[in-house]
């Protein structure tokens, strides 16, 4: 690749990793019908690529049974300046392997039972967008800064609590924000954590209609230019535990020494690792072992 | 030079038995028979220019360190994981470590440059970000070893810009080292912390010789007894004391042959060490997790004792207000932590497993579809030619990833991003939580 004078790269030049909610059992029953939902986000993935030449979008899905890449614009072998305006050629390539996407992902879940039904995985999609990312440093020293946009209305899945935290912190490591615009009816306590601790924004837009104009206020801005503008605040995040006996929020809990699981009242044993306490293990523990959750081998 | 006829005098060393020096553990500068120096010896014996390599149009090949480097990298993750999973150790996740740095005369030799002491240092401050992060429940106390004296230079404490600067103020050497009064001084303050913690102490050892007061293997039989594991970092040569030390308390003990060889092992001390279930008594320990108070409420923090504007957290029993997390609170002692700080340690308790390498045999078939990209970063994983490279698969999701990719998902990610992309993968196997 033929060298990129620097001062095209200049510090607002931006890779936004979009990670779209496809997940059918919310969008069965969400107020805003899916498919305008795609137009207010398409109309705003055009919008980045129009702000900045060099800017650069990628779209993960995120299904209730599988995620993947939808779409890539530095991929596309046009010119990515779409200089003829036509929104067809950005959408076409994206709508098709979305349809392709949504029918696979529905394929799925007929072999699937109904545990956890409701949430869609989030963390895999994270997972993903992560490792994309640092794809992109390793390009070497020139390359655009990049952020995460979650775009999620389906409830948190409990189950994903310990991957999503996993992938929040190694976005902050590699100080990559995570902003979240929550779409669904309540709040997300995962995304609200996320964007607090990666500095993202977080947004719960109360007008869903206008959806398109709270993407290009809030969500619009390169990192650069964020410095400049108001952006909403993170009002009251709850950094409080839930106990894993009862999955009630507690201010005050008992902590296994040994496996940091909470508790809300005082134990002799602990329900996850099997430890007793206040007194020293022996290595007759195995049987209560087998009852922690330990990766198989 | 001075620190050959230093290693020839022997005074109160530890029984040093012959042959017990290896190698390639020598001290840098103490120089061959040309008597050449460090650097002098890069040009004169190891000619690092006769490593490159060109290619058909007479440029520059780059040295193809990613393969090796992703070797050496399997490896450890290899010999980590299988002694986790085989012996069912669980992990010290409260550790209460002290970080014992010799200040004595040997520190202030140059065969790291600008000097043992400062290199010393510098890598100490980097040891303490990333063991907060790693361990955000635990603390570090800082001890120097000075004129044959101990003394301590921070207190146990979870915050790392204290001990930074407590360090950074107080680097002067001088004097001759003593192991005994430090593990004497540590084993007295190691045995005022609660018994579920897990006592550790890492000592940055240069000198050669240790100057002690009395018996040394009763201080380490002491320690022995208290259960606190020691581990040691030599700067200089291999000592028997140190080794007999480690092995006694169950540490590692390892010389660093040059400044990365020494931050490489110091950075190893920071994940959590398998624990042995008998060192530490399992207990309930009662947390508080606090609300972050309003916007624009004016109260007196607890720990700056004056008053603040807004941000800050409540301490739920006795609400006093604190400026960060995870702290004691200092009116009621109560320990308080946010649920990210215990979610830091999880990836310690449910690790995933090392991928597999793909054999090219497998790769080569033209049946297999999906090794065409790698699942995480969607990079090719084909050369130009259409012949596969070098990939890796997760055994639980057999998804395909690059060597980077692998990298990155062991080290910072901690999640396989194909087991967490398929739902179906988690009802088969009944893993991450």
């Amino acid at each position: 690749m033929a060298p990129v004078p620097s001062k095209l790269y200049s510090d607002d030049v931006s890779l936004l990793v979009v990670l779209l909610d496809t997940n059918p059992f919310f969008w069965s029953t969400a107020s805003l019908p899916f498919s305008k939902f795609l137009s207010h986000v398409l109309a705003f993935l055009n919008s980045i690529l129009l702000i900045n030449q060099l800017n650069q979008v990628v779209v993960i899905a995120t299904g209730c049974n599988s995620c993947n890449f939808i779409f890539d614009s530095s991929s596309v072998p046009a010119n990515p300046n779409l200089e003829n305006g036509r929104m067809p050629a950005l959408c076409s390539n994206l709508l098709q392997k979305l349809e392709e996407f949504v029918t696979g992902d529905e394929k799925l879940s007929k072999e699937v039972l109904a545990a956890g039904i409701g949430s869609s995985l989030l963390s895999g999609s994270l997972s993903m967008a992560l490792c994309y990312i640092q794809r992109v440093f390793r390009t070497g020293p020139l390359h655009p800064q990049p952020r995460i946009l979650c775009l999620q209305g389906s409830p948190d899945g409990p189950e994903q609590y310990v991957a999503v935290m996993n992938a929040i912190f190694s976005a902050q490591r590699s100080m990559v924000p995570i902003d979240s615009c929550v779409i669904g009816a309540q709040h997300s306590a995962f995304l609200q954590q996320a964007s607090y601790i990666t500095g993202g924004v977080y947004l719960k837009p109360q007008q869903l209609d206008g959806l398109f104009q709270y993407l290009s206020t809030v969500f619009a801005t390169d990192l650069h230019s964020r410095r400049f503008l108001q952006l909403p605040k993170p009002a009251g995040v709850d950094f409080r535990a839930s106990c894993f006996c009862h999955k009630n929020t507690i201010d005050m809990g008992y902590i296994c020494s040994v496996c940091l699981s909470i508790f809300c009242k005082h134990h002799k044993k602990c329900s996850t690792c099997g430890s007793v306490f206040g007194q020293a293990q022996s290595d007759g523990n195995s049987a209560t072992d087998r009852k922690r959750k330990t990766p198989e081998t | 030079m001075n620190d050959m006829e230093h290693r020839k005098t022997n005074d109160g060393e530890g029984r040093r038995l012959d042959g017990e020096e290896e190698e390639e553990e020598e001290d840098e500068d103490e120089g061959n028979g040309r008597g050449l120096d460090a650097w002098e010896r890069a040009y004169a014996d190891e000619r690092s220019w006769e490593s490159l390599q060109e290619d058909e149009s007479g440029l520059l090949r780059p040295i193809d360190n990613k393969t090796i480097y992703h070797a050496q990298y399997r490896r450890r993750i290899r010999s980590l994981y299988s002694s986790t999973t085989t012996a069912r150790i669980q992990k010290g996740l409260i550790r209460y470590l002290y970080i014992v740095v010799d200040l004595s005369r040997a520190a202030s030799e140059m065969d790291f440059k600008p000097s043992r002491m400062a290199v010393v240092a510098k890598h100490i401050e980097a040891f303490i970000r990333e063991f907060f992060d790693q361990n955000p429940l635990s603390q570090i106390g800082l001890v120097t070893i000075k004129d044959g004296l101990a003394q301590c230079l921070t207190d146990l404490g979870g915050s790392p810009d204290s001990h930074v600067k407590a360090l950074m103020g107080k680097l002067e050497c001088s004097g001759d080292s003593s192991l005994q009064n430090a593990l004497d001084l540590v084993h007295g303050y190691l045995n005022q912390i609660p018994s579920y913690g897990h006592r550790e102490v890492l000592i940055l050892y240069s000198a050669l010789s240790t100057c002690d007061p009395g018996d040394i293997m009763e201080t380490i039989q002491e320690c022995k007894k208290s259960k606190i594991r020691c581990s040691v970092i030599g700067l200089s040569a291999e000592i028997f004391i140190c080794r007999h030390l480690c092995q006694e308390t169950g540490g590692s003990y390892s010389v660093a042959l040059d400044e990365s060889h020494f931050k490489e092992l110091l950075l190893e001390h920071a994940p959590p060490p398998p624990a042995i279930a008998e060192f530490a008594i399992a207990n309930l320990i009662k947390m508080g997790f606090p609300q972050r108070a309003a916007e624009g409420v004016i109260s007196i923090c607890s720990c700056h004792k004056e008053a603040k504007v807004g941000g800050g957290y409540t301490c739920p029993r006795c609400k006093a207000r604190v400026c960060e997390l995870p702290t004691e609170c200092r009116i009621c002692g109560l320990t308080l932590v946010s649920s990210p700080h215990l979610a830091r340690s999880y990836h310690h308790l449910f690790p995933i497993p090392p991928f597999d390498e793909v054999s090219l045999s497998l790769l080569n078939n033209p049946h297999q579809r999906s090794s065409r990209a790698c699942f995480g970063c969607q990079e090719s994983l084909l050369i130009p030619g259409n012949k596969p490279t070098l990939c890796v698969a997760c055994p639980k999701c057999k998804q395909h990833f690059c060597l980077d990719c692998d990298i990155y998902i062991h080290e910072s990610l901690h999640n396989c991003p194909g087991c967490e992309s398929f739902r179906h993968s988690k009802i088969v196997s009944v893993t991450e939580e």
